[in-house]
């Protein structure tokens, strides 16, 4: 029987197959002795390679600053892969893998490092006898992405003959609306945005994709979806950990511009945003980008109603006693770094107009979740008497996105007995329960996807600029340098469900989620 | 499956009914215990196995870990006997850590006989659970067993290489792809192989090439001739070949499949230093003269090109761990609940080579 006739738009035997190829590649990591490489892209890459998942050719060669010889960089590389791989290494592929590991040592503004990386990689070429696709993965300090990224301009090395040029930039762009403006500017003055892979790492978690799964493929949600019959939602990422060693880079981060500008921001554009036509790159990151722009920046004047912020002080969790933020190893003294953000947004659109959106995210609260509620608007008339019920209360439905994930229904129900007594039960569907495959680690599936050059889960340049558009003036307004932000920080206990304070956001008859 | 805490129930001349309530009570309390148990609730598995070999089979499934079916329902046959017993046992592969949820896996073991064959249904269908697609694995052969339980199945296993004649696999193959969706481990087993090959033709340049094939080269295990014809047909399928019938010469079997206006040589022959099922290499040839071969290698497929250019041959190893027999047999489990458009067309124009 004959399927299909090869053509140059379409190749025939990709039909039924679960991977889909990607073209010989060699990965570039700059920052490849960091935090990121070694706990999670190279145990990434390993799992790719455990799983035939790589590409036909795959080559990395590993930057950073230290000087070391190759071999010294791949017991490196294999030491981490032992150490963090979710699952044992294969040795014959584990040797594979190395067996095609370089490094080139040096600092990022110089110019004989592009020399000898462009070397290596011709190097590559030549044993393959094809040119071979570049990726090249920033996975350093922030203050190096532009270096980095005219480094590559000016040695050429942003685009190639017969193959594609792809970089991939970590988290965060910029730490303000001026900064990532300025960073695509000097980005986008070397790279076309298609060559561009802006990371994050929550759009590559399973549970953020079956999201869209969740509201795009279920027909019985979508004429719910909206104004008339959702009366609020609630986004929440909850930690019940403190800072632990991270203080240098918390407090210049705090939970605002660590969770709520990127990834609360994405999980409010995966709720709101609008059936995509298709769901390629484009159209899908269309859709999120209206969302965005629906979110109306707030003043100075806003703030103080639409944003609340509070650091922990010393508590209890896990039935131990724990310092307060201020307490912690490394954090400045008199910091007013927020550990704990919350706001309510508006979504002005004709979807979503009038529906509040309340984020909130937190360090050392009770216990750690990440979830997303959506209540619906309560019954027009209750025909029956609520004495002696806990009362009837309006629908929610309760995505959980960890740690199990899932999806919950709040309904009302009778009490078995002699009289209408109603009370809440909830109808549970949880995902760990109904599939037989591991999801893969965020990081594998991103670095498979910028190799294969689709940019779905990747945030585009107008998207992370209306991201920071949303949040800059929070920003602003919190900053130390503002004489007029509010001064303490109001504190709440560690191990708590998070400061009063943040009750004044809601609108009358709302409450926050226990956590 | 690594399990760490059980909950096992057994009975002597017992009833459906009964081991249903039994499983009904062994899962309350595993609850009770902990209410972070739950049950998996993706697959029901039906094991039809001779009790002799029961020991086997519980090995090879006890081996696919995380993809064992949500409830395993072994009915283990022993012609002469007369009294229904069973054993319920319900694992996870551990307590919950805080916060997180176990999964409870089911396995019902049901011990008949000649005389429960003609009500077979009636035993089988409470003891599994409603609403979940059902996949049938009868190892040991008992078609009209298989015949009887498909009507509560949607899927069924199989291994095309245990048939000991490979027509008669791809008949029966063929035969069941009409009743339910198959999930061939002879097919499984050729996955890597044709997404590397999938792979090595997506460039631009080189899918060109696709049209141009003029010979497929396979060699496999002696017991896998299925494999091979599995292989060349997905090739056929895919490129639109006309794939005529293969003839056996000693250890190989020779033929040609047409292409458009040029034909494709088809050999398959048997690799006897092969020690498990499945393929020793695949080779294919195109007109402009470029050369793929894949061989079984360390730690990969073992890949050698040469371009249509008469350049130099290059060699290079494709990063992937072997899946084992076992992990094929997981595969296969977890293929039950997906549905592949080409093994169909596939195993149509392998009959078609081996008449």
């Amino acid at each position: 029987m004959a399927i299909a006739a090869s053509t140059e738009s379409e190749n025939p035997l990709t039909a039924g197959l679960e991977r889909l190829p990607v073209a010989p590649t060699t990965l570039v990591i700059f920052g490849a002795t960091g935090d990121l490489a070694r706990r999670k892209l190279l145990p990434a890459l390993y799992n790719l390679a455990h799983e035939g998942a790589l590409p036909e050719r795959f080559h990395l060669v590993g930057v950073a600053r230290k000087e070391k010889a190759h071999e010294d960089y791949r017991r490196e590389c294999e030491e981490a892969i032992r150490r963090f791989s979710r699952r044992t290494p294969d040795e014959n592929v584990l040797a594979g893998l190395l067996e095609n590991v370089r490094y080139v040592p040096g600092t990022f503004d110089d110019d004989a490092v592009y020399a000898t990386l462009g070397k290596e990689l011709d190097d590559f070429e030549t044993r393959a006898g094809e040119p071979l696709n570049r990726a090249f993965y920033l996975s350093t300090a922030p203050s190096f992405f532009p270096v980095i990224v005219e480094e590559l301009g000016s040695s050429e090395l942003n685009h190639h003959d017969g193959a594609e040029v792809r970089v991939i930039i970590e988290k965060p762009f910029g730490t303000t609306l001026q900064e990532a403006r300025e960073l695509n500017r000097r980005v986008l003055a070397i790279f076309d945005e298609a060559q561009v892979f802006r990371i994050d790492h929550y759009l590559g978690k399973e549970t953020v994709q079956n999201m869209m799964a969740f509201r795009f493929a279920n027909g019985m949600f979508e004429p719910l979806w909206n104004r008339n019959y959702i009366d609020s939602v609630q986004i929440t990422a909850a930690e019940d950990l403190g800072i632990g060693t991270r203080a240098d880079y918390y407090d210049s981060s705090g939970a605002l511009r660590d969770l709520i500008q990127n990834h609360m921001l994405q999980l409010l554009c995966h709720v709101a945003m609008e059936p995509p036509v298709s769901f390629t790159a484009e159209e899908v990151r269309n859709e999120k980008v209206k969302v965005l722009h629906a979110i109306p920046q707030l003043s100075a004047q806003d703030i103080p109603h639409m944003a609340v912020r509070a650091q922990y002080g010393p508590g209890h969790a896990g039935g131990e006693d724990v310092p307060g933020y201020l307490q912690e190893d490394g954090v400045p003294e008199g910091s007013i770094t927020e550990t704990y953000a919350a706001l309510r947004l508006e979504v002005d659109n004709w979807r979503w107009a009038g529906v509040p959106f309340y984020l909130r995210t937190g360090k050392r609260l009770a216990r750690k979740i990440t979830e997303i509620a959506v209540t619906l608007k309560p019954v027009p008339h209750l025909a029956f008497s609520q004495d002696g019920s806990l009362g009837v209360q309006p629908n929610q439905l309760v995505l959980t996105l960890q740690p199990n994930e899932g999806v919950s229904l709040r309904l009302g129900a009778k009490i078995p007995g002699t009289r209408m007594i109603i009370r809440p039960v909830n109808m549970e569907f949880l995902y760990g329960t109904a599939f037989l495959s591991q999801s893969p680690e965020a990081y594998e599936r991103l670095i498979t996807d910028a190799m294969r050059g689709d940019a779905t889960l990747f945030t585009r340049n107008d998207e992370v600029e209306a991201q920071w558009r949303i949040c800059d003036p929070i920003v602003k307004y919190w900053s130390p340098a503002n004489p007029n932000t509010p001064r303490p920080v109001p504190s709440y206990e560690a191990g708590s469900q998070g400061p009063e304070e943040a009750n004044a956001l809601l609108r009358e008859g709302d409450r926050w989620r226990a956590i | 499956m690594s399990a760490t805490s059980d909950a096992v129930w057994s009975a002597q001349g017992t009833t459906p009914d009964a081991i249903e309530a039994a499983l009904r009570d062994l899962l309350a309390q595993r609850h009770a215990e902990n209410g972070n148990f739950v049950p998996a609730r993706v697959l029901n598995m039906i094991a039809f196995v001779d009790r002799e070999w029961s020991g086997e089979i519980a090995n090879r499934l006890r081996g696919v870990g995380r993809y064992h079916a949500s409830r395993l329902l072994v009915l283990s046959y022993e012609p002469s006997r007369e009294r229904l017993d069973a054993r319920v046992m319900i694992a996870s592969e551990g307590e919950p850590a805080q916060g997180e949820l176990a999964l409870l896996r089911e396995t019902v073991v049901v011990e008949i006989g000649d005389r429960h064959l003609d009500d077979l249904l009636t035993i089988a269908d409470p003891l599994v659970v409603t609403d979940l697609p059902t996949l049938l694995w009868s190892p040991h052969g008992h078609e009209e067993i298989v015949e009887e339980l498909l009507k509560m199945s949607q899927a069924v296993l199989l291994d095309s290489v245990e048939e000991p004649l490979a027509r008669e696999a791809l008949d029966r193959a063929w035969a069941l792809s009409s009743e339910a969706y198959v999930v061939d481990l002879a097919w499984l087993r050729s996955t890597p192989w044709r997404e590397r090959v999938a792979a090595t033709f997506d460039p631009a340049p080189l899918r060109a090439e696709l049209t141009q094939m003029t010979g497929v080269s396979v060699r496999h295990h002696p017991a896998s001739t299925v494999a091979a014809t599995l292989m060349v047909g997905w090739l056929a399928s895919r490129l639109g070949w006309q794939a005529g019938p293969l003839a056996a010469h000693q250890d190989a079997l020779d033929g040609h499949a047409r292409a458009g206006r040029h034909g494709v040589d088809v050999h398959l022959e048997v690799a006897p230093e092969l020690q498990v099922p499945g393929l020793q290499s695949v080779e294919l040839e195109t007109a402009s003269g470029l050369r793929l071969n894949l061989s079984r290698g360390t730690g990969g497929l073992r890949a050698r090109l040469r371009d249509g250019s008469g350049g130099e041959e290059r060699e290079w190893t494709i990063p992937g761990a072997s899946r084992g027999e076992t992990g094929v047999l997981g595969e296969g489990i977890r293929q039950a609940l997906l549905r592949d458009p080409t093994y169909v067309p596939a195993l149509e124009s392998a009959r078609a080579m081996l008449p």
